[in-house]
């Protein structure tokens, strides 16, 4: 048997507002919830909604054999529950057929685990905690911010138990390999890896309504044809795709939902492949390798590398800045401070200070709010100026407060032993 | 007088110090015709005249413009060439292109010229067509002398001159080695040497910069005077006490992140600051062709949560930014004069000014350090934000300095300077 792996990726950011040097210490609301709210909206009513519709439809039609797997960041879900929550009535609904797994990721789709074990894995609880709040899953297999990944990220996921973690078929690590077997983390070896097959991916993420492509217009047919030639022995076609594929970056008109709801009929009925989700691939293949990856690997760009978020000399400087804040973080204890320090986190707030763009073209203009890297740098850097401050207020009005408190309990002990002494 | 910008659409020091200027004159008992290329309709008006080259019929003779053009011939080539940078200009430049009307247009299709009045674009052109309005206003207009105001103005000065046979008084508030440093725009310099050339009087806004008039310029010294800048004491007040947001200490830099000030010497002084006392913000306000330069800079020192950069700062924003302030930095290569540091004063703010600026000849209580000795100046932002006596000393003396420099001295100076020239 040959198995088809669907993975679909779904993240939304906490967008920053425009935060000027004059708020520094006066105003801590750091987000745009206008624009986090709108853009929601609009991104729920073009994909969410209608691609988990389809999705709910495809699985009904052909009983268990479709199956696909999705990871929500914890940002997408927390606004989901504020600004649309029938689409997690939806995901719930699609979890609830059994044929769908939801993967572990860090709460903050942060970079997290580039900088601290601590950090990482207490986000990654976090995010489990929450999927088993909302979906009534457990997950096994995880997937990082962006399918970074290296050896050293792999030890840390195998300590927390998962069988499996998804990352990025590079070719520059794979060589003359493919990406289409299981393979193993080299230093955890206990850890299988699946590797996703760029090419086949992006035919459907980047490539579906391009029309300067040569392949364009890409059918249902010609891409079953494809998955069919492929060589005989290769046992697995990872597919990880960002789910906003559906309707956000492919719109509805180019076609992208007609040619998905073909998909699983033309594939089981032509073809000897199978839908499986991350984990039963885990089970079911023998993995033929392990795979050394000593610099961290990621999706995105041609170089598959970090440098789309760290690398410059601002993104560099934002995320130790950022980074030297968690030891204070440990201490406090107040819910506001904690909830912002998670979503600064999120990776894309270094992504829009990326000065490659210049060169690297439209993909990061697309999502970027600001004009300029600097813009997004300033920005950042001003509003964790005041993070830092407000973190400081905290810990010292905790600190100043504790002996009082202590003296208080003591005068109390002392008050009510003299009552007893009167009476 | 020609000028190039009048409040509130100003970009620098030029618009303020006319403005200054133009108020003292009038009460000086002046009357002051002032032309600009363009006019908002918020201008503040009050005593003076107040003229756009918009509304000026052009009089003149079709062979006038071909005169014109034959000077200016170099002039309308290079139209990309901007050697004041607006600062929000700055970054709009690259996708703007500018629409001009030619002269010749202008004299055919309705005798009246639009301008933009900015620093952008075919600048040269505009100059060139100010000057036709010079020729023009020196038909129509009744006055005893033409001022003009630095060089994009000198050319109408010199044809108003032409025209009327008045005497000319140009005014250089900066040169183009101040602006430029030593790679010179060769086109700017034959302007403002023209200028010089042509005038009855040259008044420089400080000793460094008649210097530079007599020595890069070749001029008569004898007909070079120095009249120094002054501070407007009106503006901003209506703000009283500013509230501070941030328990530390501000320490900043107002003006364009260009070469000519000298923002990086400010950043590295920041650094050595930072390294023995962490609770100081800096503060690096404006924007500019460095300015993104100057942030990978701060980047690269691991100093950006204590570094702020708040870009262009428009209105309030100015007076407010300086009243946040406990020390104020002017760390610039080549300053003419600098009313910034005399605005930061006026704040109750103490500053420290580089050797190398006009406004170091005439301030007693401020400090006073070579641009390029960055142990010198965080010395001396070191030494204000320790010791409070420092601060209290410049705070007494400097406030009542800078309450000495009023412009109605200034104006009373050039009108001294006028009257040998009008009476003769």
């Amino acid at each position: 048997m040959r198995a088809i792996c669907f993975y679909f990726q779904v993240h939304q950011p906490y967008r920053l507002r425009q935060y000027r040097f004059f708020d520094i210490g006066k105003n801590h609301n750091y987000f745009d919830d206008f624009a986090n709210e709108t853009i929601l909206r609009k991104i729920a009513d073009r994909c969410y909604l209608p691609a988990n519709k389809m999705m709910l439809e495809l699985i009904q039609k052909h009983g268990s054999r479709f199956r696909i797997a999705f990871s929500l960041s914890g940002t997408v879900m927390s606004q989901l529950q504020e600004y649309a929550p029938e689409v997690l009535d939806s995901f719930r609904e699609l979890a609830d057929t059994g044929c769908v797994e939801f993967l572990a990721e860090t709460y903050a789709h942060s970079l997290s685990s580039l900088k601290s074990k601590t950090e990482f894995q207490r986000q990654v609880r976090n995010h489990v905690a929450m999927v088993e709040e909302l979906f009534g899953q457990t997950p096994q297999v995880f997937r990082n911010t962006e399918l970074i990944y290296s050896d050293e990220i792999s030890d840390m996921v195998a300590e927390m138990g998962y069988k499996a973690q998804l990352t990025e078929g590079a070719r520059h690590i794979l060589g003359w390999r493919s990406p289409n077997f299981l393979y193993t983390s080299a230093s955890s070896p206990q850890l299988k890896l699946l590797l996703k097959n760029f090419t086949l991916s992006d035919d459907i993420a980047f490539r579906f309504s391009n029309r300067g492509w040569k392949e364009w217009p890409l059918t249902t047919e010609k891409y079953v044809h494809w998955l069919k030639s492929l060589n005989k022995n290769e046992e697995i076609v990872n597919l990880f795709l960002d789910y906003e594929t559906f309707g956000e970056h492919q719109w509805a008109e180019t076609g992208i939902f007609d040619f998905m709801r073909k998909l699983p009929e033309q594939v089981l009925s032509n073809t000897d492949f199978a839908f499986l989700n991350p984990s039963e691939v885990a089970d079911q293949f023998q993995p033929i390798s392990p795979m050394h990856v000593q610099y961290p690997i990621s999706w995105a760009d041609e170089e598959r590398d970090l440098t789309a978020w760290l690398g410059n000399e601002m993104q560099d400087e934002a995320f130790d800045r950022l980074y030297e804040l968690e030891d204070k973080m440990k201490e406090v204890t107040d819910p506001k401070l904690q909830r912002d320090w998670d979503r600064l986190q999120g990776s894309d707030h270094f992504y829009y200070q990326c000065t490659k763009w210049f060169s690297d073209g439209d993909v990061h203009k697309y999502f970027n709010p600001y004009d300029s890297p600097y813009d997004a740098f300033i920005n950042y850097m001003n509003i964790l100026a005041d993070f830092k401050l407000e973190i400081e207020k905290h810990l010292a009005g905790k600190s100043s407060d504790d002996p009082h408190a202590a003296e208080i309990a003591q005068l109390e002990a002392r008050l009510q032993y003299l009552k007893s002494q009167v009476s | 007088m020609f000028g190039w910008e009048f409040p509130p659409h100003i970009s620098g020091g030029l618009g303020t110090a006319c403005y200054g200027l133009t108020r003292g004159m009038v009460q000086q008992e002046v009357d002051v015709i002032f032309v600009v290329p363009k006019m908002y309709g918020d201008e503040v008006q009050e005593d003076l005249s107040l003229i756009s080259a918009e509304e000026v019929p052009v009089t003149i003779m079709e062979k006038d413009v071909h005169y014109y053009n034959e000077h200016f011939r170099y002039i309308e080539v290079s139209s990309a060439m901007v050697p004041y940078m607006d600062p929000e200009e700055y970054r709009r430049l690259h996708e703007s292109t500018t629409t001009t009307t030619t002269s010749e247009d202008a004299i055919r299709w309705n005798q009246k010229m639009s301008f933009t009045g900015g620093y952008k674009g075919d600048l040269l052109g505009e100059v060139a067509r100010y000057a036709l309005i010079g020729t023009s206003l020196g038909h129509r207009e009744e006055f005893d002398l033409i001022h003009a105001h630095d060089w994009l103005t000198y050319p109408a000065g010199i044809a108003a001159k032409n025209a009327s046979g008045k005497p000319l008084a140009i005014h250089v508030h900066a040169t183009e080695f101040d602006r430029s440093g030593e790679n010179v725009n060769q086109e700017v310099y034959q302007i403002e040497k023209m200028g010089m050339e042509a005038a009855d009087l040259v008044i420089a806004v400080s000793n460094l910069t008649r210097n530079t008039v007599i020595h890069r310029y070749g001029i008569s010294p004898d007909k070079v005077f120095t009249v120094h800048n002054a501070v407007d004491f009106s503006e901003g007040d209506s703000l009283g006490e500013v509230k501070r947001y941030t328990p530390e200490k501000i320490v900043t830099f107002l003006g364009r992140i260009t070469y000519q000030k000298g923002p990086e010497y400010f950043i590295e002084a920041a650094k050595k600051v930072l390294e023995r006392e962490p609770n100081v913000r800096f503060v690096m306000a404006g924007s500019g062709d460095m300015m993104n330069k100057m942030i990978r800079r701060v980047a690269e020192l691991g100093i950006s949560m204590n570094f702020h950069f708040t870009g262009f700062l428009k209105g309030d924003d100015v007076p407010t930014m300086f009243r946040m302030s406990d020390v104020y930095v002017m760390p610039s290569v080549s300053e003419p004069f600098g009313i910034s540091p005399l605005e930061a004063m006026r704040s109750n703010v103490p500053v420290i000014i580089s050797k190398q600026s006009g406004v170091a000849e005439i301030l007693e209580h401020a400090i006073k350090v070579d641009f390029w000795d960055v142990d010198a100046i965080a010395d001396a932002i070191y030494g204000i934000l320790k010791y409070p006596a420092l601060t209290q000393t410049f705070r007494q003396h400097g406030k009542s300095e800078v309450f000495t420099l009023k412009w109605e001295n200034a104006a009373h100076e050039v009108k001294k300077l006028y009257e040998p020239l009008i009476y003769t």
